[in-house]
């Protein structure tokens, strides 16, 4: 028992340090060091080393000293291995061998004693490691967008993975993709516009689905669950099997390539998981509120206005950022009903660039970056509504 | 009294619901009706403008006589398809002067020129020149004769709307021999999509349902793909695994794990050697299936984690007491508790992964292999820019899916039964 979990914690550990220490070799490259081997065998025989050594010498050194002479001495050898690297490369290998040994030097031989310890050792590594790796596998994609806008082509062309941003150019230069998207390429327009849409449609639909949700949830009426059933169903029509008959009608009528037939179709796309969130959450306020609004005579717009509403603020929020964040991000429709530039949204925006003759690929990025951070800000200062908002009304993404 | 009451709750409510229904009627349910109707007609993208009577009015000065002019009208039917019916025609021209031989189909009252041209048929072309002299011979000004523009009437069939159909799109796209592989391929990209998120949310939750720092940070950033735009997305996964400058492949190359670059987005199969036997792989198709994992395991990732963290504490310590290890607890207590919320998530993402247009359009455009029923309604209705046949594809589509929906009800009825 004792032999097989003492191996498994040397294996897997090893390959853990492996993992770390390749992510931080491969966002050093990408800083445009010359690293040219990932050097598997040697960082996963000093991983079973490390942890072998970290097992026996755990009871007769106490843990700082332990930690620190472990790190020291592994970082020599790799300084040995690949020279001249820059510093900083060295203290981030230190920093992360500090924490490895540091997790490793929790086990203690009666840790390998225990019933099933191979398999806690496994799950605890297991958790670590998935950790890293997706929050690599996520944030790396959001990293290239970013470093890419800062880089230009012609440096891109001679070393594709060098992205480190020189810092001591002045703010014009260092910004330049920016300021060249917004003045060349007339972002701000799209900016505006993506904001009119998108604000319009969540005012339109509150305006439009608040009123609805409450009879849904409160009246009797004839058809009443006939429509709360519909609702759904109608939601989960995707929007591919609308775009030709819309196209078609909006042709005809002279709606295409506005601001405003867009304006119609996402709201009437984002009505139906408004009014299906909306209800559940008024159907949760208790009826006797209402009931005292009624006795002082309140007509039902009173009752909407100064009862429901104060006190499903959250619910609304939600909704709101919901929608806000359909609108700001929808693409289909943006691509089929707008022409002329002038009408553009970012979406469309950013896809006009690449279709379009060579866009040099960091004004792409500086447009992909212009039109995701909106979102990500909003999602970040307001998670908690939005993630209610992405739960509720997720039968639609 | 409760009557009256109930009539007024009656009036109310449908005041309350009436504008949102309208909407929603005439802009989602309206179109999957007048998808049926479309997908029976045989009418191409440039048919769909309604035919039209133009003109085009131009005003020439005659040498030598000043009391003239000549206007030339450039008639024709805008339409190459279809005629038109009963076109009158009309302008206006200033006072003190008269037409000079008048074409016998106008007549010229009260400054007026009126003509009936009778039917155009399609394609139709005719210039109507008219000369115009002053009443008392002064000098005749240009100027006035460009203030009026003609005013055209006809009555034309609007294509949507004739009474002809066809069965032809449908025959066209069941006998069509690439029908077989759209659907493998719609249905390889679905399944392998929908599994593999819920798989990856599987295990995220279960890493981020234990006590570490930053694990609120962690939790937002996990959800990052699923709020960020599909377009900002999709060029930066197009640079990262472009062949030729793109970082995978440069990265690899640089550690010297392949050879030469792969075309991830562009290759359609990939030849795989397992212990001497070849598989082909659909390269292009598991790239853009990646990306569909990447983009939507989040949800799944945030409704596995809500359920796991209702899982009741006592059934994991009841665990630990009868000596279960963490593999039994997984499989025996955790897998339980969230199998209801699995086969939902798998049935939404699924009906939501077989309609998902965006990602594949913004990667590969359908091609090198990657073509789904979504993609091929675009194809067949604006890049081929056959919108009969567009419709029928998306006929095919909303059958299949009020078929997945049936099964998605059917499933959430018996939760509710069984809760």
């Amino acid at each position: 028992m004792r032999v097989k979990s003492i191996i498994t914690f040397s294996i897997i550990s090893s390959f853990f340090l492996f993992s770390l220490i390749s992510i931080w070799k491969i966002l050093s490259t990408l800083q445009g060091i010359e690293l040219k081997t990932l050097n598997f065998n040697f960082y996963f025989l000093s991983g079973i080393i490390i942890s072998f050594v970290s097992i026996f010498l755990s009871e007769k050194l106490n843990k700082l000293s332990l930690v620190i002479i472990l790190s020291s001495v592994f970082v020599l050898i790799d300084y040995f291995i690949n020279s001249s690297l820059p510093i900083w490369h060295y203290i981030g290998t230190f920093l992360i061998l500090l924490f490895f040994v540091n997790k490793l030097s929790k086990y203690h031989k009666k840790h390998f004693s225990y019933n099933f310890s191979a398999q806690i050792i496994f799950f605890d590594f297991l958790t670590l490691f998935g950790i890293i790796f997706f929050s690599f596998v996520i944030l790396f994609p959001f990293y290239l967008m970013l470093v890419t806008s800062f880089k230009t082509q012609a440096l891109l062309l001679i070393n594709p993975l060098d992205f480190s941003i020189d810092f001591t150019q002045n703010i014009k230069s260092l910004f330049k993709s920016y300021i060249i998207v917004f003045t060349e390429y007339n972002f701000g327009k799209y900016m505006l516009n993506s904001s009119i849409v998108s604000i319009g449609t969540v005012i339109i639909t509150l305006l439009l689905g608040i009123p609805a949700a409450y009879a849904v949830a409160r009246l009797n009426f004839f058809g009443k669950h006939f429509l709360s059933t519909s609702i759904l169903i109608i939601y989960m029509f995707p929007a591919i099997v609308l775009v030709i008959p819309l196209y078609t009608v909006f042709s005809q009528l002279g709606l295409r390539n506005s601001v405003f037939g867009l304006l119609i179709i996402y709201t009437a796309t984002t009505l139906p998981v408004a009014i299906y969130m909306l209800q559940g959450y008024f159907k949760s306020i208790p009826k006797e509120l209402e009931e005292a609004g009624i006795m002082d005579g309140q007509n039902w717009f009173g009752i909407i206005v100064k009862i429901i509403l104060p006190l499903s603020l959250p619910a609304i929020a939600s909704v709101a950022l919901y929608v806000f964040m359909i609108a700001w991000n929808e693409f289909l429709f943006s691509l089929m009903f707008l022409d002329s530039p002038s009408s553009f949204t970012l979406s469309r925006a950013i896809q006009f660039l690449n279709v379009g003759a060579e866009t040099p690929r960091q004004y792409l990025m500086a447009g992909s970056v212009v039109v995701t951070l909106p979102i990500l800000f909003i999602f970040v200062y307001f998670e908690k509504y939005l993630v209610s908002g992405l739960t509720s009304g997720s039968v639609k993404g | 009294m409760s009557n009256t009451l109930s009539k007024i709750e009656k009036r109310t409510a449908y005041a309350l619901t009436l504008p949102a229904v309208l909407i929603v009627f005439a802009i989602v349910l309206f179109p999957i009706f007048s998808n049926v109707w479309i997908s029976f007609k045989e009418v191409q993208l440039k048919d769909i403008r309604i035919p039209e009577p133009r003109a085009k009015k131009i005003v020439k000065s005659i040498k030598n006589e000043d009391s003239k002019v000549k206007i030339i009208y450039k008639l024709r039917n805008s339409s190459l398809i279809q005629d038109i019916r009963d076109v009158k025609f009309q302008d206006k021209f200033p006072n003190n002067v008269q037409p000079v031989d008048l074409d016998e189909r106008c007549k010229f009252i009260s400054n007026k020129v009126q003509c009936d041209f009778g039917d155009w048929s399609k394609k139709y072309r005719e210039q109507l020149v008219i000369f115009f002299e002053t009443k008392n011979g002064e000098k005749i000004e240009k100027k006035l004769f460009k203030l009026n523009k003609p005013n055209l009437k006809g009555k034309a069939d609007n294509i949507l709307l004739t009474s002809d159909f066809t069965l032809s799109n449908f025959k066209k796209v069941f006998t069509n021999y690439e029908f077989k592989d759209l659907l493998l391929t719609t249905f390889y990209y679905t399944f392998f999509g929908t599994v593999g998120a819920i798989v990856f949310g599987i295990l995220s939750a279960q890493m981020v349902n234990q006590n570490f720092r930053g694990r609120s940070f962690i939790r937002s950033t996990l959800l990052f793909p699923y709020v960020a735009p599909v377009v900002a997305l999709a060029f930066t996964w197009e640079l990262l695994l472009d062949p030729n400058s793109g970082t995978l492949n440069n990265l690899l190359l640089n550690y010297n794990i392949i050879d030469k670059p792969i075309n991830l987005l562009g290759q359609k199969y990939v030849s795989i050697f397992v212990f001497g036997f070849e598989f082909k792989l659909r390269l292009a198709l598991t790239t853009v299936i990646i990306f569909e994992i990447w983009r939507y395991f989040p949800l799944a990732f945030l409704f596995i984690l809500a359920r796991l963290q209702a899982v009741p504490k006592e059934l994991y310590e009841a665990a630990d007491i009868d000596g279960a290890g963490p593999y039994t607890k997984f499989m025996n207590i955790t897998l339980p508790q969230i199998t209801a919320v699995i086969s939902i998530l798998f049935m939404i993402r699924f009906i939501w992964n077989f309609n998902k247009f965006e990602d594949i359009f913004l990667l590969t455009g359908g091609a090198s292999g990657t073509r789904t029923l979504p993609i091929n309604v675009y194809e067949q209705g604006f890049s081929i820019g056959d919108i009969g046949m567009g419709s029928a594809v998306s006929m095919v589509i909303v059958l299949l899916l009020l078929f997945f929906m049936l099964i998605y009800f059917k499933l959430i009825g018996k939760r509710a039964n069984e809760s």
